[in-house]
């Protein structure tokens, strides 16, 4: 029965690799292929067309170029300002789906309902609602507070970014939603009700019990949505300026430029978006970490 | 056990108010929420639609007609996504099964380097990697056919679907196989009659998840498939513009499946399963 089960083991951990093998040759080939690929090409390493040397021109020309910079700049505030208005909301809405009310199966079906909508969707939605001439301009000209088109704020296409953040918050609230009430149904209220009952009113209760409860689940899913909203192409590809552009545009325009030489350029600035994501990836592993041991 | 604090005389009136106030943040939400797919679902039905009407002025089946019509090749690029996405997921669930249960039952060294190694992709944007793969892809003729356009939508997917088995078999105890083998169970029949049942749940919902990651991917398919591989988030962005009622329509196409999917998951989804971290992805 002992040499039975020790055999077991070792074939099990001879097996490990058996298993993991497959999956990871596929992630590395790809995954880190497709990064060191670029890299090279970022330092203007290409021989098919008889480029050999190494350097650094593009990083060079990049990080000099005001339009890069705008865009780097641009690029953080769609990311930190959708990442917070998000998070606020999120964590306020789970609060108010939290307690037993009639129909809160259904309630809960539309709140996570945005999960599986793919972002193009409300990207273009976002669009008919927010453009010019989109229902909400329609609906303020039939209510007399606006005349024309032209009188509506600019909601896609502005500088600030607007209709991204809308688009990013419209579709993040569930996804962090979902996370935190999962915590505050599997916590419970008990915790909040004592701190209640030793005086503590509802923000204190919050503040110092339930907040801290959740907030490993609020970061960890926040640094996600940074990630992604940092370097999403499609919503501010629609949505967005052409100049400034977000940084994920910016290295797509490079990218199919006529000019080949903008190509380094392009893999540069993709090397800068995988650079601060694997920051996030970082900050997330210690988070986890510090929230695991905690 | 929920012990509210014990209701003091007076406070009757005021927790009405608290509920109708939870009701009105409730409709709020969900207004927001559901807004902007509005627009959408009435220009799929409208024929003339003018500013400054708030209704069109006249509906019609045209959009739809005209997905239906072979010209704009709308069933085939659904095939096409179809195809990819089956194809994808096929794969994900062969190769991420496995690796998910050696990450979820075993401890081993460099099992931290594996976990950032899987976890990366997902939080990697995919036009940082693409741009690099394209250049790769070109070179091997993988460029601007399925095959090519299958493979890059493994970077989003085949980590998912490890990152959902890893956790299926961390709360799956593997006594039970050994138990099975010691009552003279073959390997096999091990991994049919006692794996399989147990961890047949996660693998689906994993699976309809991984389907989805596949179905709305855009950038990837747009720079490796080349103008050749038409999918519909492809056909979708080219409407966008120009074509508001059959993007209207398209649209709607595009969100059934993640509905269905939705449906039949719901009962699996919550948002401590490792289902939910990766739909960020969508």
């Amino acid at each position: 029965m002992n040499r039975f089960r020790l055999s077991e083991r070792g074939a099990e951990r001879l097996s490990i690799s058996v298993l993991l093998a497959p999956a990871v040759a596929v992630i590395v080939l790809l995954f880190l292929g497709g990064l060191a690929s670029g890299f090279l090409r970022s330092l203007n390493y290409f021989p098919l067309i008889g480029l050999n040397d190494f350097n650094f021109d593009a990083y060079f020309a990049i990080f000099t170029d005001n339009g890069f910079l705008q865009s780097l700049v641009l690029t953080f505030h769609i990311a930190f300002t959708s990442t917070l208005i998000a998070s606020i909301l999120a964590v306020a809405s789970a609060l108010l789906l939290r307690p037993a009310f009639r129909g809160k199966r259904i309630v809960h079906f539309f709140f996570s309902l945005n999960l599986t909508i793919p972002h193009l969707v409300g990207a273009i939605g976002v669009l008919y609602l927010f453009q010019n001439s989109g229902l909400v301009s329609r609906i303020m000209t039939g209510l007399d507070i606006i005349q024309r088109p032209a009188d509506f704020p600019a909601m896609v296409f502005d500088p600030w970014a607007i209709g991204i953040i809308i688009q990013y918050v419209w579709k993040e609230i569930p996804f962090i939603g979902v996370i935190v009430l999962a915590i505050l149904l599997s916590v419970g209220e008990d915790y909040e009700s004592v701190a209640r009952s030793l005086g503590a009113n509802r923000w204190q209760a919050f503040r110092q019990v339930t907040l801290p409860l959740i907030m490993p689940g609020v970061v960890s899913a926040s640094v996600i949505v940074f990630a992604f909203t940092f370097g999403a192409f499609e919503i501010p590809y629609l949505l967005g300026r052409t100049f400034p552009a977000a940084l994920p545009v910016l290295a797509y325009q490079s990218y199919t430029d006529v000019d080949l030489a903008a190509r380094p350029q392009a893999m540069a600035m993709a090397m800068v978006i995988a650079f601060i994501s694997t920051l996030l990836i970082m900050a997330y592993m210690k988070l986890s970490r510090v929230y695991i041991r905690e | 056990m929920t012990t509210a604090p014990a209701p003091l005389p007076g406070i009757a009136p005021r927790t009405i108010g608290r509920t109708t106030l939870r009701w009105a943040g409730i409709m709020g939400l969900l207004a927001f929420l559901v807004a902007p797919m509005v627009p959408l679902f009435i220009w799929s039905i409208s024929f003339r639609w003018f500013y400054p009407d708030i209704l069109p002025s006249e509906y019609s089946a045209r959009a739809w007609e005209q997905v239906i019509s072979p010209t704009n090749n709308v069933i085939g690029a659904t095939g096409q996504t179809t195809l990819i996405a089956l194809l994808c997921t096929v794969l994900s669930v062969l190769l991420g099964v496995p690796a998910g249960r050696a990450l979820g039952l075993h401890n081993f060294k460099g099992k931290r380097i594996v976990e950032v190694l899987i976890l990366a992709p997902i939080i990697v944007p995919g036009l940082a990697v693409v741009l690099g793969i394209d250049t790769m892809f070109i070179r091997y003729g993988l460029s601007g056919n399925i095959l090519g356009v299958t493979l890059v939508h493994l970077v989003p997917t085949l980590p998912y679907m490890t990152l959902v088995m890893s956790g299926v078999y961390a709360n799956y105890d593997v006594d039970y196989e050994l138990q099975a083998r010691s009552l003279g169970a073959g390997r096999w029949a091990t991994q049919r009659y006692v794996t399989l049942p147990a961890v047949f749940p996660g693998v689906v919902v994993g699976a309809l998840f991984t389907f989805l990651i596949s179905w709305s991917q855009y950038v990837l398919t747009l720079l490796i498939g080349d103008g050749q591989v038409e999918t519909l988030p492809i056909l979708l962005f080219n409407f966008a513009r120009s074509e508001p009622a059959i993007a209207g329509a398209l649209s709607v196409v595009f969100i059934l499946p993640g509905i269905l999917v939705l449906l039949l998951s719901s009962k699996y989804l919550s948002g401590d399963s490792a289902a939910v971290g990766g739909i960020g992805n969508i």
